[in-house]
């Protein structure tokens, strides 16, 4: 019976062929423009360690009192040197890792090579376990690099490529701002987006991954100054880097792994003791008013979804719902003008249900030929964001399988629905009726 | 012509009438939201920028010895003057557009940063022969003179130690409304002030930095001697000489200090790098909206077939009564303007709610009441000329179909 009412779509929509591309059209574009914003969308909104995010968490520590706060009493965003180091020096976290930006030059072995500037953050060696990031060759120094400020770096197998050809370079030396530093990792491509880890800088989009990371002290005292944003309240009373870590300007990212729920109200008690003792040395002129976030929530906060994507989304989706009702419009038009046919079906002794399923297989198809062309039009506006959206946006909207089926599914779900009115309409009809005005 | 009969044939097709009410609404709403964000991004891209936009070009020199900067600054500027076609140079801290900023809150008085809300400033630090470079323009005081850039050293915490300063004329509006802005005292911290000798044509900032439109504009500009900060070449030349002269630069500049990193890049590809995502989200907007009005367009001409189509009997019989072509004509269109009218009353309360909503959620600003004609005249016209072709084709009904049945 099925393949029956596929022949009888198929023969009608035939018939009015016009009205049948204006459908598929309209439908094709609806899908295609929104599953295109929504490619994006999801691929800004998307949790970048999804195994992990519920376990890691951001905190904030309110140094620079109510003059400092936001309107909405949110402290700063980040650390001065002063808590972070504290923080890390106390420990109470399983893993944690203070951070900071860093862009040092890389002088290439070899006479006449140009030296390069490569992007990197200085981390804590508990930085690497935290973030489950792979290795290719080696693995993170030690804790106890940490404490020594050891001359190690790790980098990523993109640096490696340009400086050592790709071969495994444990071992080897790198010179960074002058100094020979020896390589301990190479990390296997690692490019989370959003950078969720130090999403303060760059907005959390950045298209080129992080080249070098090396021990936090290490890069402290060989004066690798912040490549990040710093913020100050006040202006700082010491000049350079060395004023830098002892002025309350804000600069340092920070982050920490917590496995239950019993661990973050350990940690959470532990900020805000941190807090009074500070109030108590008269640090701090205010009770505390700290933030501890897991990493969902820290993304969010900081808007790390540019507005701009949301609203392309709902614009798009106007436009789907815009194909919908045009849909419904034409779909009504269609089958209206069959009364006669269903007259003599129901005549013939169909039942209501029958006219439900021929017509409602004639809107499937519909939404099936519209959603192969939303299929095909989606894929060449995947593959055409690059010149609609910003360039570090752009490189994530990627087309999958899981895309392409909800395209199709949108299609199909979306031309069904529309369909539902007129087919009901159409088995309204009164069979008596519609013969004898024949 | 009388729209009653009109009135009493659509209450017996509510249903597809109702649709093409609700997808006028819809497309009214969307259009009038799309177009208003495309004109304000449009807006955003064209705001001005007094300085020689064409003609200047930038060079950065990073990972030199910020030691023997004093020395290294003005060696770069002299090979850089060499460059024929070259007619001014300076060495800079910061690049309008460039979104690397360096930023400080200014305030009218001592003790005012923490008090009162005071606007964040980009700090624009640059050598002698900045404003020339540059091709700012004075609108009133003057420049520097060569013993304010001498006096000038890079202090503590980054503050220049000079004692003069040019703000842009929006700033000095900002600091000092309604008052003259020359000699008036500029502070940045509670320790350093500035006398404003002069103020300059609007010049943007590196980025926006969290004061939206309004402090696109706020700029501060004091003078410095040769220090490590300087460390962009502002170029200046005709515009024709500017992609050899920011060649000749970059190598002239890189065999001076072997071991540093040059870039360099024209302002104009500075500009075109900023504006980058608005341009984008203008291309995308713009999209939508042609696909949206064709949409809209192509359902209007559906419908209407299918509606005369179905009347086909009672058009001949009208035809037979006497109506000519042009009254069946006028018939399709005047329905189809009374549609569309209930479509775009309904689609500016829509398109006024969407506008309110993303106000509240998404920083978008107030549409101005004018798009809500405009876009309802846009959709009158589209309905208008939808409608054309199955008029036409109603009209093209013979009499003769009144006399057969069915």
């Amino acid at each position: 019976m099925f393949a029956y009412y596929l022949e009888l779509g198929l023969r009608s929509l035939k018939r009015s062929p016009g009205l049948t591309i204006l459908m598929v059209l309209a439908i094709g574009f609806g899908v295609a423009a929104s599953m295109t914003s929504w490619s994006v969308f999801r691929a800004v909104s998307g949790d970048p360690i999804p195994w992990k995010s519920a376990q890691l968490f951001v905190p904030q520590i309110d140094m620079w009192g109510p003059s400092g706060r936001d309107p909405d009493g949110e402290p700063p965003n980040a650390m001065d040197y002063t808590d972070a180091v504290a923080l890390m020096r106390d420990h109470r976290a399983k893993r944690q890792s203070a951070m900071y930006q860093i862009a040092p030059s890389v002088v290439p072995t070899g006479a006449g090579k140009h030296p390069l500037n490569v992007s990197g953050h200085a981390v804590y060696s508990e930085f690497f376990p935290m973030l489950d990031v792979p290795f290719k060759y080696g693995s993170a120094w030690s804790a106890s690099d940490d404490t020594n400020r050891a001359q190690v770096v790790v980098i990523n197998s993109k640096l490696n490529q340009k400086l050592f050809g790709g071969v495994d370079s444990v071992g080897k030396s790198v010179n960074l701002e002058g100094h020979e530093y020896r390589v301990v990792g190479v990390l296997d491509h690692w490019n989370p987006q959003p950078r969720y880890y130090d999403v303060v800088n760059g907005g959390g989009f950045v298209i080129d991954a992080d080249d070098v990371f090396m021990p936090f002290q290490t890069a402290i005292q060989a004066d690798i100054p912040n490549d990040g944003n710093t913020n100050c309240n006040a202006v700082p009373e010491e000049s350079g880097f060395v004023g830098l870590q002892h002025s309350p300007c804000v600069w340092i990212a920070y982050m920490v792994e917590l496995d239950d729920a019993a661990a973050v109200q350990a940690y959470r008690t532990y900020l805000d003791g941190y807090a009074r003792q500070q109030q108590a040395s008269g640090r701090f002129s205010w009770p505390p008013n700290n933030r501890l976030r897991d990493l969902p929530a820290w993304l969010e906060s900081q808007h790390v979804v540019p507005s701009d994507t949301k609203v392309s989304l709902l614009v798009a989706f106007g436009l789907l719902l815009v194909c919908l009702v045009n849909t419904v419009g034409l779909l009504l038009a269609k089958f209206l003008r069959r009364s006669g046919e269903i007259g003599v079906r129901r005549a013939l002794g169909a039942p209501r249900a029958a006219i439900y399923v021929q017509f409602l297989t004639e809107a499937g198809m519909v939404g099936v030929a519209g959603g192969v062309l939303g299929l095909l039009l989606t894929g060449a506006g995947v593959a055409s964001v690059g010149w609609v959206l910003p360039k570090d946006i752009a490189d994530l909207a990627r087309l999958d399988v899981s895309l392409l089926a909800l395209a199709l599914l949108v299609a199909v779900v979306a031309t069904v629905l529309a369909g539902l009115y007129p087919t009901w309409r159409a088995s309204n009809v009164q069979p008596a009726w519609q013969l004898k005005s024949n | 012509m009388d729209i009653r009969p009109i009135f009493a044939a659509l209450r017996k097709h509510r249903i597809p009438a109702g649709l093409i009410v609700l997808e006028i609404a819809l497309a009214c709403a969307v259009l009038c939201n799309a177009v208003f964000m495309i004109g304000q991004r449009i807006g955003e891209m064209h705001v001005p920028n007094a300085i020689d936009e064409a003609g200047i070009v930038d060079i950065t020199v990073q990972g030199t010895d910020p030691k023997l900067a004093a020395a290294d600054v003005p060696r770069n500027l002299a090979a850089l003057r060499e460059i024929p076609g070259v007619t001014a140079v300076a060495a800079v801290n910061i690049v309008p557009l460039s979104q690397s900023g360096w930023n400080s809150n200014v305030a009218t008085g001592p003790g005012e940063l923490l008090k009162k809300n005071t606007p964040n400033v980009a700090q624009y630090l640059f050598s002698r022969g900045g404003p020339e470079a540059l091709g700012m323009r004075l609108l009133r005081g003057r420049f520097f003179d060569d013993a304010e850039y001498a006096d000038s050293q890079l202090g503590v915490s980054y503050l220049p130690g000079g004692h003069v300063a040019l703000v842009t004329q929006s700033l000095a509006e900002r600091l000092w409304p309604g008052q003259s802005a020359l000699g008036k005292q500029a502070w940045i911290g509670d320790d350093n002030h500035y006398t404003v000798v002069g103020v300059v044509a609007d010049i943007l900032r590196p980025d926006r930095n969290g004061e939206g439109a309004a402090g696109f504009h706020w700029a501060i500009f004091l003078p410095l001697s040769p220090a490590s900060v300087l460390n962009t070449y502002i170029v200046r030349s005709n515009p024709g000489d500017r992609g050899r002269v920011l060649r000749d630069g970059i190598r002239k500049l890189e065999a001076l200090s072997p071991n540093a990193v040059v870039k360099g890049q024209t302002f104009t590809e500075v500009r075109d790098k900023f504006f980058a995502d608005t341009r984008s989200m203008v291309g995308m907007l713009a999209l939508v909206c042609v696909v949206m009005l064709a949409v809209t367009a192509f359902g209007i001409v559906g419908l209407t077939s299918f509606w005369v189509g179905q009347r086909r009997r009672q058009i001949g019989i009208r035809r037979a009564l006497g109506a000519t072509r042009g009254h069946i004509m006028r018939y399709f269109q005047t329905e189809n303007f009374l549609l569309t009218a209930a479509g775009v009353l309904l689609g500016m309360a829509l398109a006024f709610g969407i506008n309110v909503y993303l106000m509240q959620h998404y920083e978008l600003q107030r549409m101005p009441m004018y798009y809500l004609p405009a876009g309802a005249i846009a959709l009158w016209l589209l309905g208008q000329l939808a409608v054309i072709g199955p008029a036409r084709r109603a009209a093209a009904v013979p009499p003769v179909v009144a006399t057969r049945s069915g």
